[in-house]
């Protein structure tokens, strides 16, 4: 039985359809319909008003990583639609599950350059999985649908949907529409059990073997299937950024982070190692370095869902296409129970080097140095007992928090991977904290990012999300200033930054604060900021010139590493 | 670096921005879009294109990857011109004064097996299908002796040797998927 209703209460019965029960939003002309509509959903939707449309995204994007549901964004045309392309460009890149409905002006304005006219699907369609412009009302269920089944299924990403406003005004008689299969589009390929046992052949043999976790295992929620398989054959692991918190940290196997600003061990073994299996991953060139000097002397596997990515950047001998959920115990099945203890004993120098160069004096630092940004991570890490959801903005505050916090809890880390877009930690850790209301949500971000999107405090006062923002301020850009001390001969070019007093910001908004200045006074300030489950925003004037080492270098060897100035290590 | 001119095929459901779709993915890679040719296909509702590129084999990989990772994309791959059937077609506008002054247009005609599509009172216009360099070659004569009013060549279509998966089959496996999946 249909039932006559407007396109824009069409849109809001699809989305109850699709359990769309949270949606980030901010209203304009040309997506008014809907807002109208959204009115009398209130009940059923929870419309978060953010305070700039980026802001929207990035909280769909927060959204989507800890609830593993699609984030939903409803904005307007024009300048609302292109403020959400960065986030949109962000989901894309880390694969992230979104669906963005933007207002668009009547169809028989399309093409005059009307008021707040943008050619959204033309803009995104290089950044979306799919995106579309529904001109008619009849086409709402249909297009919500396909969009909802496109963005979460396979390797996830955003959706748009251009919804023009006579579409949304027009009557139309709605019947609720499923979408779960496109004739053109096979999101999960099928696995092929050749692959599968010479995969597991190949493990078998393996004396030295290494396994890369990616983001592909968290989402896939693969995080059981993994350990199971490094458990049962005795596989040192590391990870990607994106692929952190997929395993505990203290795992006997957790051999730590890969890439530019990984750690030692992982990197050195990644050209010492006989058998890689990468695992969910996409060998990015903050992981790889040189693809000329990327283990050459290694067997590749590789498990993956886009089968775009196989021999993309790295040429795989056995590709294990499929979802990671489904082809890790396949291939575990045929594993034998090995231990590897020489090999991954091996990994002991290089760990040891590194927490003697550079660990040590990150956490650790002579009384005479001002605080440094690992500290204050480890401090809040060890006050939340690995149980926290940890949000990063980009930068060293990244890098910082991604290699000290501590995890016990899957699913736990939000950041902005292959973008690396500055400004998303505020409305990253609104949107985490609005799908896990009742654990810790904690921002590190920089005194730049903050300041890149930091009208969303008024978000977390209107919604009181409590979310613990740490601001770790060291006045300047700091990665930025780090390349240009090691590789711009210190001409600190825009680097340093007047800031303005962030308390009085928080204050503001209603928001409590704190500053910290020196070292004896963290640990009451930390635990102060997680007394309650209020929002809280901790200023931490760190050193000005502090470094994340250790550092490979921008297409640099992954052995080639720098563990502090004029030490290098070949 | 190897520089071969290879025939993409990529087989979509004809919706609109598609075309725009699968050219990003050569724009991004800085690959030259030699011909390009699209058309409606055997099946309704699927269009067919036709695209001719140089380029390396390990790169073409990689693009018809990433081409056939569109929602809206049934099938991409790609060929050698060893694996291919293939013609194009040229039309050429000549001057009829010019015409029956050179005289001998017969020959011509037959030499490069074209055809008449119309004589006017002040112009002929012929029709030749062939390799690019067939078609050249005919320009290259009438050019010099009487000269060219207007030339224009399609792009290439292109038909596979080899044995391929049919796309009718490919269809009726995702049919048949769907109907297992729903079960």
């Amino acid at each position: 039985m249909s039932k006559t209703m407007k396109g824009s209460y069409a849109l809001m019965e699809s989305l109850l359809h699709e359990n769309v029960d949270v949606i980030f939003g901010y209203p304009g002309g040309q997506i008014i319909p809907a807002f109208d509509a959204l009115y009398d959903y209130k009940d059923r939707i929870r419309h978060i008003l953010v305070r700039h449309e980026q802001g929207a995204t990035h909280a769909a994007e927060g959204y989507a990583d800890i609830s593993g549901k699609p984030g939903v964004v409803l904005i307007t045309s024009g300048p609302g639609a292109t403020n959400a392309i960065t986030g949109i460009a962000d989901a894309m890149m880390d694969s992230r599950p979104m669906v963005v409905i933007a207002g668009q002006v009547s169809t028989s304005l399309l093409g005059t350059d009307a008021f707040q006219e943008t050619d959204l699907v033309g803009v995104t369609q290089p950044i979306t999985k799919w995106s579309y412009q529904i001109r008619s009302a009849q086409d709402v269920p249909w297009a919500v649908a396909r969009a909802f089944y496109i963005a979460k299924s396979g390797r996830p990403g955003p959706v748009v949907l251009d919804f023009t406003i006579n579409a949304q005004n027009e009557m139309m008689e709605y019947e609720p529409c499923t979408c779960d299969f496109i004739r053109s589009y096979v999101p999960v390929p099928d696995p092929d059990e050749e692959a599968v046992a010479a995969a597991a052949e190949m493990i078998n043999n393996a004396e030295k073997p290494l396994v890369l976790v990616g983001h592909g295992v968290t989402i896939a929620r693969a995080e059981k299937e993994l350990l199971d398989m490094i458990e049962k054959a005795g596989l040192p692991a590391a990870w990607t950024m994106m692929g952190e918190s997929a395993m505990p940290t203290d795992h006997p196997l957790n051999m730590g982070m890969l890439g530019m600003h990984g750690n030692i061990a992982p990197n050195r073994k990644t050209n010492e190692c006989d058998v890689l299996i990468a695992v969910g991953m996409r060998f990015d060139n903050r992981i790889t370095g040189d693809l000329n000097h990327y283990a050459r002397q290694a067997k590749i596997i590789h498990f993956e869902i886009d089968p775009a990515e196989i021999n993309k950047n790295v040429k795989s001998d056995v590709a294990v296409a499929g979802d990671v959920k489904v082809t890790l115990p396949m291939v575990t099945e045929l594993l034998k129970q090995r231990g590897h203890k020489e090999w991954i004993d091996s990994f002991k120098p290089s760990a040891e080097e590194e927490f003697r160069t550079v660990i040590e004096a990150d956490l650790h630092p002579d009384e005479s140095r001002d605080i440094t940004m690992p500290e204050v991570v480890r401090k809040v890490s060890d006050a939340t007992g690995g149980e926290a959801v940890l949000v990063t903005d980009v930068g060293q505050n990244q890098m910082a928090a991604i290699r000290y916090f501590r995890f016990k809890r899957p699913r736990s880390v939000v950041t902005s991977g292959g973008s690396g877009t500055m400004g998303f930690g505020i409305p990253a850790a609104i949107g985490a904290k609005i799908a896990a209301p009742d654990r810790t949500v904690c921002l590190f971000c920089g005194d730049g990012g903050f300041q890149m999107t930091e009208q969303e405090l008024g978000v977390i006062m209107q919604e009181q999300a409590g979310v613990k923002i740490i601001i770790l301020n060291n006045s300047y850009l700091g990665m930025v200033r780090q390349w240009q001390e090691l590789f711009y001969n210190k001409r600190y070019s825009y680097t340093p930054m007047i800031n303005p007093d962030f308390e009085m910001i928080a204050k503001a908004y209603g928001i409590p604060s704190r500053t910290v200045n020196v070292r004896d006074e963290l640990d009451a300030a930390v635990a102060d900021m997680l007394k309650d489950d209020k929002p809280y925003v901790l200023v931490v004037n760190t050193e000005e010139d502090g470094m994340v080492y250790p550092m490979v270098p921008a297409g640099g060897k992954v052995t080639d590493i720098l563990i502090g100035l004029g030490l290098r290590d070949n | 670096m190897e520089n071969t001119l290879y025939t993409v095929t990529v087989f979509s459901e004809n919706t609109p921005g598609l075309l725009n779709q699968v050219t990003t993915v050569f724009t991004r890679r800085r690959i030259n879009i030699e011909t390009l040719s699209v058309s409606p296909s055997a099946i309704a509702g699927i269009h067919k294109f036709t695209i001719t590129v140089f380029s390396d084999k390990d790169t073409m990989e990689k693009v018809v990857r990433q081409i056939d990772k569109g929602v809206d994309v049934l099938k991409a791959y790609y060929n050698t011109d060893e694996d291919l059937v293939f013609q194009e077609i040229a039309l050429y506008k000549l001057a009829t004064d010019k015409v029956l002054a050179m005289g001998g247009i017969e020959g011509i005609i037959r030499k490069y097996d074209a055809r008449v599509l119309e004589i006017l009172e002040n112009c002929v216009v012929l029709e030749k299908t062939g390799l690019y360099k067939e078609t050249q070659a005919m320009f290259d004569e009438l050019q010099s002796r009487i000269g060219v009013l207007q030339f224009i060549r399609s792009g290439r279509v292109a038909i596979t040797r080899g044995k391929v998966e049919r796309l009718s089959d490919m269809l009726a496996k995702m049919e048949a998927k769907r109907k297992a999946a729903a079960h």
